[in-house]
């Protein structure tokens, strides 16, 4: 039915009292996810919205949680995930923006013992939509479906999810992986799991400039992926030099530019669109 | 966030890394008396720009006497210095670092940056130094050596060996060598660095390793914790509606064409910059307010792409998600009543909120064009500038 999540998920949020993460989990417990708690260091014992917080993430996961949603700010944020995968959870979503890449880099290299899945960091989380969503991304534009949607970026990952639904169509599960250099789960992993997923029947892939992630998937798709995949990539009118935003959406030294990149995905049989509102029209019509 | 030579050479010797002496100067006098205090009698004179390729734009003078650096000083303080990596104006040179000169016996490259696809810090040394080094990256890849280093242990010495002697090294050379890379991969890690680049780095007659150029760029993430390194940044380098947005946190890049954005999400963003030029458009800006901006912030981003005289037009798109579309619409009100919004304002809003978002809009009776979607954003945008068909 979907990949990663599920009604059955029972979500802690790291930072739950904080503005964003307190705003958040309303809305996850909105929508319908199984939210059971928070943690704050030093709030133990408090409660907020009718949940219990916690001190530290073993006790969070003592009492069920199996996958952790991370709003704890860039200072804290690596430290938060660390502890998150040394409780023994089983997916973390990081949605914190702005962690340190030098950070990441330890914490991928601690993650690389555990049996931990990250997501993000820098991104809108993930969602198998009437089931679960753990993130920030409105609940209420997805549609339960059978398209599975992965993407570097947040609110461009809303404009797709929309034009599908918006098509009559729906999502099995949509993933940001976000827009830092070094991130958790990557466009491989994602497509992996929509390949043996057998509720998916297609793909949208959403890119942007910077790095070399998309080429990389797309050799992947090439090789292993026989579902059909609709890709389009963002940034070809962005300079050379200039990090659009994104800590990772940066050309530089000529590398990462979004032709390169839509060349690859062409080259490995994705259907790409040059048109970001076309993304829905281009899938329907291989369907 | 990039820095000057003279900064980065600053920190380079606060961690051990060999530099020649120098001084930096703001005008002509300044700069003789520099030599005069060095010592020598030679001396280099560098225009500290931010922008690459100053040698190839004459911003690095060799010369042989005080009036000689004095010259120099003055043919490049206060005056545009035009790089390969410049555009055709050139950036204004505001100071000159002096710098003594060096017997040079070889020139290498040596840098450190961050392997996204390995996601470790990778430390890349080559014997073509001097030289463009993405240029020899692409014609002889086989010349540019290359190892990892773990974020845990750091540059092993075993590592650093591997280069100095896969550089040639010999002797005294290689010793010195070990150190200076070492030194510098730690002074990467302590910064937060995304880049740290030394282009040339020399081996002189005396077996030394010296950085003879610094350049530094630094993870805009990690500066909360460096307040030092924040300090150094020098906003003459920088566009000023840049900075002025960045102030209030905005992230604004500035383009050169006539239709202003205001989006919220990079990756959006640039997909509507995207859509603009695929409709026959050019888009002036790259405008991301985020997901937490407030009214305040709206109302500052519509100040900040107005300001550009090449807006002809202004597309907001906004599809909301932590941003609420009434957050967007309150944004825009208040700019209207501060500012005179002369040119066409073309509005999408999606998501969260959107309802009230447009109701405040319409009964705000603001002169403003709604569209369904993105595209039709930007068909309508482009039209409202006499373009398109």
């Amino acid at each position: 039915m979907s990949i990663w999540l599920d009604s059955k998920s029972k979500i802690v949020v790291q930072g739950i009292t904080g503005k964003n993460g307190q705003f958040h989990s309303e809305q996850m417990l909105d929508y319908g996810s199984k939210v059971v708690g928070g943690v704050t260091p030093g709030k133990g014992g408090q409660e907020t919205l009718g949940l219990p917080i916690w001190d530290t993430m073993n006790e969070a996961v003592d009492a069920g949680a199996n996958v952790s949603c991370v709003f704890v700010p860039p200072a804290f944020a690596a430290d938060a995930i660390m502890e998150a995968a040394d409780s023994g959870i089983e997916l973390i979503v990081g949605i914190t923006e702005g962690i340190p890449a030098l950070d990441m880099v330890k914490v991928k290299k601690y993650l690389s013992s555990k049996d931990t899945r990250l997501i993000g960091p820098n991104c809108p989380g993930i969602i198998t939509p009437g089931e679960s969503k753990v993130g920030i991304m409105p609940g209420h534009i997805h549609r339960r479906g059978d398209v599975g949607v992965i993407s570097r970026s947040g609110t461009l990952t809303y404009e797709a999810v929309n034009q599908v639904t918006e098509k009559g169509l729906g999502q099995s599960t949509c993933i940001g992986i976000g827009g830092d250099p070094v991130n958790g789960t990557n466009f491989i992993d994602c497509l992996e799991a929509f390949e043996n997923d057998k509720n998916t029947k297609s793909i949208i892939m959403i890119g942007e400039i910077g790095g070399s992630a998309e080429e990389i998937a797309s050799e992947y798709v090439k090789e292993h992926i026989s579902k059909p995949v609709v890709g389009f990539i963002a940034g070809r009118t962005a300079p050379p030099g200039k990090r659009m935003g994104h800590a990772g959406a940066i050309i530089s030294g000529g590398k990462g530019t979004a032709s390169e990149k839509m060349k690859a995905m062409e080259r490995a049989g994705i259907h790409v669109t040059e048109n970001p509102a076309e993304l829905g029209t281009t899938l329907e019509n291989i369907l | 966030m990039n820095i000057h030579e003279y900064q980065a050479k600053d920190l380079f010797r606060q961690y051990g890394v060999k530099t020649l002496d120098g001084v930096v100067a703001s005008n002509p006098d300044e700069a003789a008396k520099a030599c005069k205090d060095l010592g020598g009698k030679i001396w280099v004179v560098k225009a500290q720009v931010h922008a690459g390729g100053r040698g190839k734009g004459g911003g690095i003078v060799l010369c042989r006497s005080a009036d000689e650096v004095y010259e120099a000083a003055s043919n490049l303080i206060g005056k545009n210095l035009v790089t390969p990596q410049t555009t055709s104006e050139g950036v204004e040179v505001r100071k000159v670092y002096v710098e003594e000169g060096c017997n040079i016996s070889r020139e290498l490259y040596l840098g450190i940056v961050l392997d996204r696809e390995k996601e470790l810090p990778v430390i890349m040394a080559s014997t073509e130094g001097g030289v463009e080094i993405e240029e020899v990256a692409h014609k002889n890849p086989e010349k540019i050596l290359k190892v990892h280093a773990d974020p845990i242990t750091g540059l092993g010495d075993w590592q650093a060996r591997e280069i100095a002697f896969g550089l040639g090294l010999e002797g005294n050379q290689i010793k010195n060598c070990i150190k200076f890379m070492k030194q510098l991969y730690q002074l990467f890690v302590d910064l937060d660095c995304s880049i740290v680049e030394i282009n040339p780095l020399v081996v002189s007659s005396d077996n030394e390793v010296i950085a003879l150029d610094a350049k530094i760029n630094f993870d805009s993430s990690g500066l909360f914790r460096h307040k030092e390194i924040e300090e150094l940044r020098d906003t003459n380098e920088e566009e000023p509606l840049e900075t002025r947005a960045n102030a209030v946190g905005l992230n604004y890049i500035k383009l050169d064409g006539e239709i202003g954005c205001m989006v919220n999400g990079a990756g959006l963003a640039m997909a509507t910059m995207d859509i603009i030029k695929l409709h026959g458009g050019e888009p002036a800006n790259f405008l991301d307010v985020g997901g937490g901006a407030d009214s305040k912030q709206v109302a500052e981003g519509f100040k900040v792409i107005l300001s550009d005289p090449g807006v002809k037009a202004i597309f907001v798109n906004i599809f909301g998600g932590i941003m609420r579309c009434d957050f967007i619409a309150e944004g825009i009100i208040e700019a209207a009543k501060e500012i005179d919004m002369e040119v066409p304002l073309i509005v999408r809003l999606a998501g969260t909120n959107v309802e009230l978002g447009k109701k405040m809009l319409s009964e705000s009776g603001l002169d403003l064009i709604a569209a369904d979607d993105m595209d039709d954003g930007a068909r309508k945008s482009i039209m409202a500038i006499g373009g398109g068909k």
